[in-house]
């Protein structure tokens, strides 16, 4: 499947053969890349599962602690409890340069130092169900954070996997073999060339001995 | 200086409140998309969602797939777990890989 419009001409000949030079290294280069981020991928991902599960594990049972502490108050002495949060979290983001993909890592701060200097109310009008549940939240929070980092790095390095496998395949199974066809024919096309050319000289030669020399005639006439 | 907010139905996000997230009350898929549009231009580096609500603005969420922040993340809510969170985990997966090949069941 040579291109439709080639010019058969050695301009276009070293032009290809640059080509294929160039996309050969590219396809090694892309190669490369993908198998090191799939590697870095892989990785992720299983700690991107694990971190999801014991998350998911981790709110259920938050919510079933909060739904136990509604049980037993009302909800306006609940709303009144959560309603001033003592606790903030302040997030920093920082990327991190994973082969060209830029992944976000993230460092917290919360607004109280001490763990256990969270609870928004005093204990008196509360139920313990209450402090239970904030508890097993704050908890959880420092995975879920880690999640939320481990998560977007996956989707942002399927991402670009996805690229970068397209472009290797591109290269792979497109580029180079139609640039090698049309190194090949435009090969055979110059050869075939030059051989029709020396075939023209040597009847030319043929045709000039002919007319100085004359050796029809002389091989009639003996 | 960024900040976290959980997006979701009342009963199943203000016990986050407490550990210091900004809770974001929507039920509604219109209203839900407008705040989740909000949040994610302003200085939310993560947002949590629960999946039930998630479920109704995938097409908002998936928009933000491919940027570096916010990091829009699916949590279970206070109905319990409808495993969407994983499936998408699986997802990115198979589009990296091509096929399934973690979560293999």
């Amino acid at each position: 499947m040579a291109q439709a419009q080639q010019n058969p001409t050695r301009m276009e000949l070293t032009r290809l053969k640059k080509k294929l030079v160039t996309a050969r290294r590219g396809h090694k280069l892309l190669k490369d890349k993908r198998d090191e981020l799939m590697r870095r991928f892989l990785a992720l991902v299983r700690e991107n599962r694990e971190l999801r599960e014991r998350v998911e594990e981790g709110i259920s049972s938050c919510n079933r602690n909060f739904v136990l502490a509604r049980a037993s108050m009302s909800r306006e002495s609940m709303n009144v409890a959560l309603m001033a949060p003592k606790q903030e979290v302040y997030l920093e983001t920082d990327t991190q340069n994973v082969m060209s993909v830029e992944i976000p890592k993230f460092s917290f701060r919360t607004r109280t130092q001490n763990k256990d200097d969270i609870y928004s109310y005093g204990y008196a009008f509360t139920s313990a169900d209450l402090d239970g549940a904030v508890k097993s939240i704050a908890d959880i929070l420092p995975d879920m954070l880690r999640l939320a980092e481990c998560e977007k790095a996956c989707q942002l390095l399927a991402a670009e996997i996805e690229k970068t496998r397209r472009r290797v395949n591109a290269l792979e199974h497109v580029m180079i073999p139609q640039t090698e066809e049309s190194i090949r024919y435009i090969s055979m096309k110059l050869d075939e060339n030059e051989r029709s050319s020396q075939v023209r000289l040597m009847k030319v030669k043929d045709m000039m001995l002919e007319s100085a020399h004359h050796y029809k005639e002389k091989l009639e006439t003996e | 200086m960024y900040k976290i907010a959980v997006m979701g139905d009342r009963d199943s996000i203000y016990g986050f409140a407490a550990a210091g997230l900004e809770p974001v009350v929507a039920e509604e898929a219109a209203d839900a998309a407008e705040k989740l549009r909000r949040l994610a231009e302003s200085d939310y580096a993560v947002i949590y969602i629960t999946e039930a609500l998630a479920e109704k603005i995938e097409k908002e969420i998936a928009r933000y797939a491919d940027r570096p922040l916010p990091s829009i993340i699916l949590i279970p809510g206070v109905t319990g777990n409808t495993g969407s969170g994983l499936r998408s985990v699986k997802r990115s997966v198979e589009r990296a890989i091509g096929s399934d090949i973690i979560f293999g069941e």
